[in-house]
């Protein structure tokens, strides 16, 4: 088993999942000759030719329509947004069309579409380069999104949503892209969407998160062993449909947690992680159920500083579970 | 039709590759969607239905356009004013009637969605929304598909000259124009967006602006089914011949207000409407296949007959017809949920 980069193993899963089925796709802004601005699609069109690496115009709410005309065909297309950021104008293609094909019309029409978008900071982006749109989508019934952490997930859910009947959108970290490395099989595999993984047992505190910040809670449940704390991980992968039987397995495991997020917290998705915790489990919490996340903010700005604010880390993360255990 | 044994053979409609029968049936759809139309506004002014949006005026072009495609393989997007266009390319009364009175059985949306907002997979009527021009860059994407796959079709869609402000069209002429794309785009362009006119919504002409996207665009009279049925096809012909998309303004007059819940007096005239009405292409294309020998008052009066007909049993049908059941509100948000139950 090789180890590689999370943004090999998105390239890998595209490349398998193209390999596999001549209907997918990708389709995007500079995804073709250049592929792309981040690499992701390297390789892609000098393997498949240039339609089914297809540079388009630069117009995201095209890019996204484009893509539900041909899903709805019977095409798999993956469309990249260059940033999550500018994700923005497809949001009427994204909430008004895909969410709503199949359920409008009765099942008859389906699309079959990945979305992919890079989010969050942390790579002196500013304001317009880093942001986490996730509470924008999530709540919005007939999209699955996805959220992978580390490279194995990458290319499971990856390939898992090139698969899926339904509209996925794969928010995957860009300062993961090249930071994170791990073990991901060569082989044909998915990791199913609508599943967290528990990526740590402990008995004291039970975090739960998803993307980047699980790489500083990893990090800081470690420390923390050292001065007794024993920390329960969960990563949520599918942010929507949340895995609401996991989340509350975690929860009980320990009766205190910690909800983690780089997207700002008010209307972020841990306020609907939590309050699902309090509808189910309210009388079995030892403490009262805490969240870390990005301030609320409009975006993060460009000077060090305040990127350093904004943007969580391991001491960030440790501290507030140092807290929690201390309750 | 060999009773009409006069037709001349250099009828215009012959010439354009139409028999006499498909004329004639071209003319039974129009008529048909305009009858269609009127009695959806009595039932709403009856109060058995809640809410009708009119495409009266606009039913030439429509269904010339149709005539125009390849009515076995072509992909069609419409907007809502689009009864005679999804009329003739396979929809049937008594599913337009399952569509309004929001029934179970309507193929359109199970009852989901407002009247007007089409869809059927297998008539490859591709499902619409409410907000305007949505429907624009799909039609794009499926000719991209049809390109990718070597398939010999086109696809089609509408939209009103208002949507024609939207970015989605703009972005999705764009796209099938740098991909030279087998798209018609056709505006309907009835005079006004709700209650303001053309000249508030746009300073040149919509045709026009194909020009800024490197593809043919052109205004048609949307009241004359022969010249429109002409520059669609042509349009199929080039699209399929890997020329690209045409954008086609078709040039008409909306002739009732934009909804049931709308006062149009309120913004125009009644000279205007009036006006209008006489440029009305029904009577026209009548007229025309009266001079040619192919119809008569006769026929006429029996065909308003058989549509009458038709249209008390699709609505005695629809207005019988069951319901949804409430928690069928919970089915299909995602693929094999109404397995389990639907989404709780």
């Amino acid at each position: 088993m090789a180890v590689i980069e999370y943004i090999d193993a998105i390239r890998l899963a595209m490349k398998e999942e193209m390999e596999r089925d001549e209907d997918v796709f990708v389709l995007g802004e500079d995804v073709g000759l250049k592929g792309g601005v981040f690499t992701t699609t390297k390789g892609l069109m000098e393997q498949f030719g240039e339609m089914r690496a297809l540079d388009t115009p630069l117009a995201e709410s095209a890019i996204a329509g484009v893509a539900i005309g041909a899903a709805m065909y019977g095409m798999k297309p993956i469309a990249e947004m260059q940033y999550s950021d500018f994700m923005f104008p497809a949001t009427n293609q994204i909430i008004s069309e895909a969410a709503k094909i199949r359920y409008r019309s009765n099942n008859d029409w389906s699309c079959p579409l990945v979305i992919r978008a890079p989010i969050g900071g942390g790579i002196f982006g500013g304001l317009y380069h880093s942001q986490c749109p996730e509470s924008v989508f999530f709540g919005t019934p007939g999209l699955k999104i996805v959220a992978p952490y580390r490279a194995y997930d990458a290319k499971g859910l990856l390939k898992a949503a090139v698969r899926d009947p339904d509209p996925v959108l794969f928010f995957e970290h860009k300062k993961c892209y090249k930071l994170v490395t791990g073990e991901v099989p060569d082989t044909d595999y998915i990791v199913p969407i609508g599943e967290a993984n528990v990526l740590r047992e402990g008995d004291d505190i039970t975090v739960i998160s998803y993307s980047l910040p699980l790489h500083f809670i990893e990090q800081a449940a470690a420390e923390l062993e050292g001065e007794g704390i024993s920390t329960h991980i969960l990563d949520l992968r599918t942010i929507q449909p949340l895995d609401k039987e996991a989340v509350l397995e975690a929860v009980r495991k320990t009766g205190k947690v910690l909800i983690v997020h780089e997207d700002n917290k008010t209307g972020g998705v841990g306020a609907e992680v939590s309050a699902i915790i309090s509808e189910e489990l309210l009388f079995e919490l030892d403490a009262p159920i805490m969240r870390l996340c990005g301030p609320d903010v409009p975006a993060m700005p460009i000077n060090p500083p305040g990127e350093k604010f904004f943007m969580l880390n391991k001491d960030k993360v440790k501290e507030a579970m140092r807290n929690l255990a201390l309750y | 039709m060999t009773q009409f044994a006069s037709t001349g053979q250099n009828a215009r409609h012959l010439e354009l590759g139409l028999s006499n029968e498909q004329a004639i049936e071209m003319y039974t759809t129009m008529l048909t969607a305009r009858k269609f139309d009127e009695r959806m506004l009595l039932l709403q002014r009856a109060g058995k239905i809640n809410f009708h949006v009119s495409g009266i005026g606009q039913e030439v072009a429509q269904v010339a356009a149709a005539f125009a495609l390849d009515r076995e393989n072509d992909y069609y997007l419409p907007y809502y004013r689009d009864y005679g266009f999804v009329l003739a390319v396979g929809m049937t009364l008594k599913e337009l009637l399952l569509s309004v009175f929001a029934k179970a059985e309507d193929p359109n949306s199970g009852g989901r969605q407002m009247p007007g907002h089409f869809g059927s997979k297998k008539l490859r009527i591709v499902t619409g929304s409410s907000p305007v021009t949505t429907q624009v860059p799909h039609a794009v994407g499926i000719a991209l598909a049809a390109k990718m796959k070597k398939k010999s079709l086109v696809s089609f869609v509408t939209f009103g000259e208002g949507s024609s402000n939207q970015g989605d069209f703009h972005e999705g002429c764009n796209f099938a124009g740098v991909h030279k794309l087998p798209v018609i785009f056709m505006c309907e362009n009835n005079q006004y967006a709700i209650s303001v006119p053309l000249h508030k919504q746009l300073a040149g002409k919509v045709a026009d602006r194909a020009i800024g996207y490197g593809f043919q665009g052109l205004q048609v009279d949307g009241n004359d089914a022969l010249e429109v049925f002409r520059v669609v096809k042509e349009a199929r012909e080039r699209a399929v011949a890997g020329d690209g998309p045409t954008l086609i303004e078709a040039l008409m007059y909306r002739l009732s207000p934009h909804s049931t819940s709308d006062n149009d007096l309120a913004y125009r005239t009644k000279e205007e409407v009036d006006t209008n009405r006489a440029k009305d292409g029904i009577p026209k294309f009548k007229q025309y296949l009266i001079d040619n020998g192919i119809w008569s008052e006769e026929l006429d009066e029996e065909l308003q007959l058989r549509i009458r007909k038709l249209l008390d049993e699709a609505t005695a049908y629809g207005d019988k017809a069951p319901f949804p059941t409430p928690e069928s509100t919970l089915l299909h948000v995602y693929a094999g949920d109404a397995e389990q139950g639907g989404i709780q």
